[in-house]
């Protein structure tokens, strides 16, 4: 854990009430993201993991009858209020998903899907940002030869990275993980979590998981929900050695959940 | 038509084939031994190319009716591919469910009006509007053409939704959490995930539009001569045969039967490309 003290907060959850209808699924929930590290969310399952993390790219706005009070700041401003544009927001705040959704399209068409949505057409740019992610996400290798074939019959453990070097090559400032791992075995799951240890030199990552040793594993910061509420949140360290709530430390120690 | 995934439409492809194969067999028998000795003792060439049809002298070139068939059809098909994929995007990516819920019944139920009526409607409204606007006789190929691309829109709009329906919400999710707006996902994704769906829809329009003949002959004036402009009366191979098969006798009857041969064939064409295009397609899941 670095000992930096005075790193500005790159997400501020103030206060945040999220209602599916009558439901609510988020209870006042306070929090804060240190820009490049990797902040874990744990808890069992229906807690509201899911629902925060897409609070933050807004992808909620998806579901009909979602509402939402309190503010997420990114850099200092309201992503539900400042007027900033949902697509834009979304290109600094990019989500992997639980299963692995590579397009139906080529390789090489679902790595610059998000330049071509973009605007950018350049083939020279194309390529170059294209072999850049793939690197990044450590696919060039097995992939550089057969960049135009079809993504979807690739392994799940390659798909999944080629959704991350999709996410790499629009430059995201923060990378949203919602149990990337769950569908992969554990050599799958190690590398990604390698991954994820390298990308936090670039990229503000927050990861949703179910896998305590992951959260372990990979995080600097974890904070544990519990139906609708934040319970604690706290170092990685703190929260598996010694942490201040009872609930915490049962679920952790897995007595429930 | 109810349609749930890619592969069902695959599905439902080989089933219709499946079944159709046995039917057809048999009538494609029937059709081929009453025409083919016709075509070889006519001569294939003399047949399909030579635009002189008089059967009183015993002259029976169909090249006419293959021009009006292909001129019909490709028509009916710019009116109609554009227009029904247009809807269907519209209504599987632009409507509120319970609105397409409502309106995607209403639209296939129009596919179950009979031809008859789409001819009828033609004859009435359209053919004066045609003659007012752009002169001519009225009855025209692009009557003909706007008739059957309005006739075929059910089939495409109904097939395509279903299709564009079927592609799976995690790539839409996907794409719009890269930044992609709506109209970005669906032209830059969803479209071509539903591509087999749509091409699958595109094609059994055009085999719906060279099959119809009740609404053709209603309203393309039937002339035995190449068109040589969207507004000429023409003949259709179907409205050839409809016509004169009820007093055609010996050759001409025969001759009658060879253009069954060669309606068949086209179609057999059709399936063909249909089949390449599809098994083309990018799998999906
Ligand atoms: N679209 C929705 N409509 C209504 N309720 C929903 C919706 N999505 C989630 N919920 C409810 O909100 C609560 C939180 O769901 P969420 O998916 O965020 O949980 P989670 O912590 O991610 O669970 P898991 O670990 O199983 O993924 C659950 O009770 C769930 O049933
Ligand atoms: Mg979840």
């Amino acid at each position: 854990m670095e000992d930096n003290t005075k790193i500005n907060d790159k997400i501020e959850i103030k206060n945040l009430d999220l209602f599916y209808g009558q439901f609510q699924a988020l209870n006042a929930i306070s929090m804060t993201i240190k820009p490049k590290l990797i902040t874990a969310l744990i808890g069992p399952s229906g807690c509201g993991k899911s629902t925060l993390l897409r609070c933050l790219n807004r992808m909620n706005d998806l579901i009909r009858g979602v509402r939402i009070t309190g503010q997420v700041m990114l850099d200092g401003k309201d992503i539900y209020n400042s007027g900033m544009e949902i697509t834009e927001l979304r290109k600094k705040v990019g989500m992997v998903f639980q299963r692995p959704n590579p397009f139906p399209l080529s390789i090489y068409d679902n790595v610059v899907y998000g330049l071509r949505v973009a605007g950018i057409k350049g083939k020279n740019q194309l390529d170059e940002i294209a072999e850049m992610s793939l690197k990044s996400a450590w696919l060039w290798d097995q992939l550089k030869d057969k960049l135009h074939h079809p993504a979807l019959p690739l392994p799940l453990d390659q798909q999944q990275r080629l959704c991350i070097a999709r996410l790499l090559a629009v430059k995201p400032e923060v990378i949203l993980m919602d149990e990337p791992c769950s569908a992969l075995d554990p050599i799958s799951t190690s590398k990604i979590e390698d991954l994820m240890h390298e990308l936090k030199k670039d990229y503000t990552i927050i990861i949703v998981t179910h896998n305590m040793q992951q959260a372990s594993r990979v995080s600097d910061y974890t904070a544990f929900y519990y139906i609708g509420n934040l319970i604690e949140f706290a170092d990685t360290k703190k929260i598996f050695t010694a942490p201040d709530k009872k609930q915490t430390e049962d679920y952790i120690s897995g007595r429930f959940g | 038509m109810k349609i749930f995934g890619e592969k069902g439409v695959e599905r439902l492809l080989s089933v219709v084939a499946f079944s159709a194969i046995s039917a057809l067999a048999l009538i494609a028998l029937f059709i081929f031994i009453e025409g083919l000795p016709f075509l070889f003792r006519y001569g294939v060439k003399d047949f399909l190319f030579s635009s002189d049809w008089r059967p009183e002298s015993g002259k029976f070139g169909i090249y006419p009716m293959i021009s009006a068939s292909f001129w019909v059809m490709l028509g009916a098909m710019l009116v109609g591919a554009p227009l029904g994929i247009a809807g269907a995007i519209f209504l599987a990516e632009f409507t509120p469910k319970t609105v397409m819920h409502i309106v995607k019944p209403a639209i296939e139920l129009l596919a179950a009006v009979p031809s008859v009526i789409y001819g009828f409607i033609g004859v009435v409204v359209l053919a004066p509007i045609i003659r007012e606007i752009f002169g001519g006789p009225g009855l025209s190929v692009l009557a003909g053409a706007i008739i059957l691309g309005i006739m075929i829109l059910p089939t495409v709009i109904s097939i395509s939704i279903d299709s564009i329906l079927a592609v799976p919400v995690s790539f839409r999710e996907g794409s719009l959490a890269l930044g992609a707006t709506v109209w970005q996902t669906v032209h830059m994704l969803t479209i071509k995930a539903a591509k087999s769906g749509i091409v699958a829809s595109i094609i059994l329009g055009m085999g719906r539009a060279i099959g119809e003949t009740m609404a053709v002959i209603m309203v393309t004036g039937n002339s035995v001569m190449i068109p040589n402009s969207p507004l000429d009366s023409a003949r259709t191979l179907t409205a050839n045969i409809a016509l004169e098969m009820s007093y055609a006798t010996g050759m001409h009857r025969e001759a009658l039967f060879a253009t069954g041969v060669v309606l068949f064939i086209v179609i057999i064409i059709l399936n063909s490309i249909a089949s390449v295009a599809i098994r083309k397609k990018v799998i999906v899941k």
